[in-house]
């Protein structure tokens, strides 16, 4: 029995290690140390300042909402908040960084460590440790397609915000390290921190993987030794979740290769093509840049008021893992159903709008299975979904109040998807009002009973078969009538029980 | 016209106040110093029609009776300080013809109080030098000449322009900067004052950065109180710069004059260093004996560390320069070398544009920031930057203001120490301390050696205590009596 850690090798069974570091940024109207302002589909070089170009004589200025970012989201992640912090200096020249240094934060992050609780897809959880959070600059955009000779560069991107996350490795398969990303998502987007959109690449992550042999892992978990870990590959921003999936069974698989032919992992920066669904040495440890980290004589130190940082963190939202309790309790879901409504924050905003007051289990599979997957193949997010939650509370309460069936609500719920408007309406309008009158339902009963004689018989000596007379039922009534009734009507007319 | 030139900053702005002359007449009498001073190559760009133009609106202010504190100063730019619409090269080949499309904070509060731009002022490559050699539009001739002789002198650097130009009277201040002694040296080289003051006085926006944590801006002058009036409007704090200091700027010219009597002089015994001329020796004595006669009571400290001063500063500037000056790298501005590739684009470029000395501390800036070296040089000289700092916070313990000379040799030949960037190096041996301990330090003009050549005495103060070191320049310019001028031959 595997554990899903365990992958099959010729020489014997290998484990994977995956460690991640997530950037993420940070969600703000101004760049990390200019005025410039943020946005996607700005024209080329249309958000630019003289800082951002690094003209002669510019010099930054920390733009303290970014900081009060980093804090929310740090406090977010259950991690130590560094009341003093410095900025450095990252050296090395790209056209697409003007200054020839990114500024970020080498040995004294603003956040230190902390942990994320991550939920796996069966509902199990374990645990990621974060090292350290730091705040950077983003780089400029170099684009390679527009000429073939020449390469253009757009500098709007040139000195955003971005948050750098970096996991200890504490993933142990491709699904663990999705949903670490997911988790995190959820995360920075309850706390506001990080629009968490990875299409644009707001939210992207650098991979790193190696493989051991098991057993490995537990020892390096004991010492904190990573010797007892293999030689690690990093998979450069990666930027959806089925990629890093894909980049990380490709990687691992390739190692294990390698290994098993007798060779060795050479610690290299990798890229990963989605086309190919493959990764390909970006450049080797002896390739690897000498950045020259230095503190930044711009910049002065950090320093955090800790009054400061307590009213942020009085002002925090409810976090994912708060949220799952309370729906839990409050609502007395299941850990599956709230762990799936705490995952996206407009799914469990708009069940607890159609929640009040209604049987909440219901309301809950009418959001997460049956609206959840029309909004899906739409491409629509939850809070622009064209059925406002008081309808969907509508028609749980048509259910809950036998009016309807919850086979008929199936029908209700198509209409309503197709814009028809309140449940109520909706089942007057095609009359799909459960029929409960004992009389028109004992009619039907004794009109079938009639024509099918030996049917009757065989009911009598096997009662199970009395489904068949239900399915007649509910057929000749169009699916409207109570299914209990009918059940009762049956057993009585037919002498069964 | 000579007697226009011949004013102090104070005397003119009198003049320009009783209205003995206008702003024009002021500013052309410059323009015309500028003209005909070329053979000093103090100037890198004469800009007279913008002199002109801003004596005019000068003289309009007068007459409507609002006119700022400088209001009609004409004033040479450093070319370090980015002038909006105004070539700024910072002397390099590699900011070709660069015109910023912003000011300075400091020229911006110059020109905000009225003062006029006569053009920008030559200096050494990005302010990386001692004897303004290094810049790519030659060097500067220091207006003085040996007794007798016709070697050309070194007016020192970097700011030798800005030196030269207030020495021959070709305007009534300038701006210069200060990394390492890059205004102190120069002025006690040519006979002029020079304050650097204290880091984060002057704010850093719009000047070309050469070391980031070292550099700062400061007036060259004719007197101590030019000096402190320049001051006065070129400091501020501004928001622009994070290393700008959020203080009050006092009126440092108020300083100027007032008693010393009872002022602690500290004398550093460590600036006793060998080979020093005896002049200078004897120079610094009498400067002792003034400021006793002035009512000063005179304390021998002690600045232990000032050895290590030097090594620390040429590993820490170098290493904030290598950085700093990445950005030149043909993409967005300036000169732009061809190549068949990136890297060699980045390659050309920068082996053409920047000169040998650049190169040079570029070269010496990476190596001490590469991987297994940063701890033994950078981290190292940052200790040795910490302990300085001590040094003087210790001395502060027993006296109010330090009293040293500016240089230890008077202005050398042009060429004379080219070949050798060690003995070039050493010239800023008294200088560099206040750099890495971000204090006040004054050059004022102490009198001539035995060649006829001026000697600076320097003068170091608390961190924003320059009202001391106003008073005390104030007192050693009185006793010094120093009125020699440099003897026209340009």
């Amino acid at each position: 029995m595997s554990d899903g850690k365990t992958i099959k090798g010729r020489t014997g069974d290998w484990e994977m290690v995956l460690g991640l570091e997530v950037h993420a940024q940070v969600a703000s109207n101004s760049k990390l140390f200019s005025g410039a302002a943020v946005g996607f589909g700005a024209g080329p070089n249309e958000q630019v300042s003289l800082v951002d170009a690094a003209m002669p004589g510019m010099l930054p200025v920390l733009n303290r909402y970014c900081v009060e970012q980093a804090v929310r989201t740090g406090l977010g992640l259950k991690a130590k908040i560094n009341l003093k912090s410095r900025f450095d200096r990252k050296n090395y020249f790209y056209p697409d960084l003007p200054q020839g240094y990114q500024i970020s934060q080498f040995d004294q992050p603003i956040v230190g460590e902390g942990v994320v609780l991550v939920e796996r897809a069966d509902g199990s959880s374990f645990t990621v440790r974060i090292e350290r959070l730091h705040l950077e600059q983003d780089a400029g955009k170099s684009i390679h397609d527009l000429d073939p000779n020449a390469t253009y560069v757009d500098l709007n991107r040139s000195g955003t915000a971005l948050m750098e996350i970096v996991s200890r490795p504490d993933m142990r398969t491709a699904e663990e390290a999705a949903a670490y990303v997911k988790k995190l998502r959820a995360i920075l987007v309850t706390l506001g921190t990080c629009d968490g959109d990875m299409e644009k690449g707001n939210l992207r992550a650098d991979v790193n993987v190696s493989v051991c042999r098991p057993g490995d892992y537990e020892r390096f978990r004991e010492t904190d030794d990573f010797s007892h870990l293999g030689t690690r590959c990093e998979i450069k921003n990666v930027n959806s979740y089925r990629f890093i999936q894909q980049a990380i069974e490709y990687e691992a698989r390739r190692q294990i290769e390698i290994l098993e032919d007798g060779g060795r992992i050479d610690q290299e920066t990798r890229l990963f093509d989605p086309t190919k669904g493959e990764t390909r040495s970006m450049r080797s440890k002896e390739d690897a840049h000498d950045y020259r980290y230095f503190p930044d004589p711009d910049l002065l130190p950090l320093v955090l008021d800790p009054a400061w940082v307590k009213e942020i963190e009085a002002g925090l939202p409810e976090l994912p893992d708060a949220k799952k309790a309370r729906l839990q309790s409050q609502y007395g879901l299941s850990a599956y159903d709230a762990g799936v409504l705490t995952a996206d924050a407009a799914l469990s905003a708009y069940f607890e709008a159609a929640a009040v007051g209604r049987n909440a289990k219901l309301v809950a599979n009418w959001t997460t299975n049956d609206l959840a997957a029309k909004l899906a193949a739409d491409g629509l997010e939850f809070d622009a979904s064209p059925i406002p939650p008081a309808n969907i509370a509508a028609l749980v309460e048509l259910i809950e109040k036998e009016t309807i069936s919850s086979k008929i609500a199936k029908q209700v719920f198509e209409h309503m998807w197709a814009g028809e408007g309140a449940p109520a309406a909706i089942v007057e309008k095609h009359g799909l009002v459960q029929v409960t009158d004992t009389g028109a339902i004992e009619a039907v009963v004794e009109k079938l009973i009639a024509a099918n004689p030996g049917q009757a018989e065989a009911v009598k000596a096997k009662p199970q078969a009395i489904g068949w007379f239900v399915g007649q039922v509910m057929k000749e009534m169009a699916g409207k009538a109570n299914p209990a009734a009918v059940n009762a009507i049956l057993k009585a007319k037919l002498g069964v029980e | 016209m000579t007697a226009l030139t011949s004013l102090t900053l104070k005397g003119a702005l009198e003049g320009l106040k009783n209205k003995a002359f206008s702003a024009v007449e002021l500013t052309t009498a410059h323009v015309a110093a500028v003209e005909a001073a070329r053979p000093l190559n103090a100037f890198v760009l004469e800009t007279p029609e913008k002199a002109l133009e801003m004596a005019a609106a000068s003289d309009a202010k007068i007459a409507a009776g609002n006119a700022g504190p400088l209001e009609g100063a004409p004033l040479g730019i450093k070319d370090l300080f980015c002038t909006q619409g105004v070539r700024a090269t910072a002397c390099s080949k590699i900011l070709g013809d660069f015109k910023p499309p912003y000011e300075s904070t400091v020229s911006a509060n110059l020109f905000g109080d009225g003062a006029v731009m006569l053009g920008k002022l030559n200096m050494d490559e990005f302010a990386m030098g001692s004897s303004n050699e290094t810049s790519a539009f030659g060097p500067v001739a220091n207006p003085w000449k040996i007794k007798g002789g016709n070697q050309t002198l070194t007016p020192g650097g970097s700011s030798g322009g800005s030196a030269a130009a207030v020495a021959a009277d070709l305007c009534l201040g300038a701006t210069a900067t200060d990394t390492g002694g890059s205004i102190r040296q120069p002025a006690a080289f040519t006979g002029t004052v020079g304050i650097k003051p204290t880091y984060g006085r002057c704010s850093r926006w719009g000047v070309v950065a050469f070391a980031s944590s070292l550099d700062q801006a400061g007036p060259i002058a004719k007197t101590v109180e030019d000096a402190a009036i320049l001051l006065t409007s070129m400091a501020g704090h501004d928001p622009k710069d994070s290393t700008s200091l959020d203080v009050e700027t006092p009126d440092f010219a108020s300083f100027v004059g007032k008693s010393v009597k009872g002022l602690r002089v500290g004398v550093p015994k460590e600036y006793r260093v060998d080979n020093m001329p005896a002049e200078i020796d004897a120079l610094w004595e009498q400067g002792v004996a003034w400021l006793r006669e002035a009512g000063c009571e005179i304390v021998e400290v002690s600045l232990p560390h000032t050895k290590y001063a030097l090594p620390a500063y040429y590993i820490v500037a170098p290493a904030e320069a290598s950085s700093n000056l990445a950005r030149y790298d043909g993409m967005r501005y300036g000169l732009r070398a061809e190549g068949r590739n990136l890297t060699e684009i980045y390659e050309n470029t920068r082996a053409q544009g920047f000169g040998a000395e650049v190169k040079r501390r570029i070269l010496i800036g990476t190596y001490v920031l590469s991987a297994g070296y940063y701890d033994a040089y950078y981290l190292k000289a940052l200790k040795v930057r910490r302990r300085i700092a001590e040094d003087f916070d210790r001395a502060w313990e027993q006296c109010d203001v330090l009293l040293t000379p500016t240089a230890p040799s008077a202005a050398f030949a042009l060429g004379e120490r080219t070949a050798d960037p060690i003995a070039m190096y050493l010239n800023d041996v008294f200088t560099v301390t206040t750099n890495l301990a971000g204090l006040p330090s004054i050059s004022v003009p102490a009198g001539l050696d035995a060649q006829g050549l001026p000697l600076g005495l320097q003068l170091i103060g608390r961190a924003l205590d320059e009202g001391t070191v106003f008073a005390a320049a104030s007192a050693i310019e009185k006793a010094a009596g120093f009125k020699a001028r440099a003897e026209r031959w340009w």
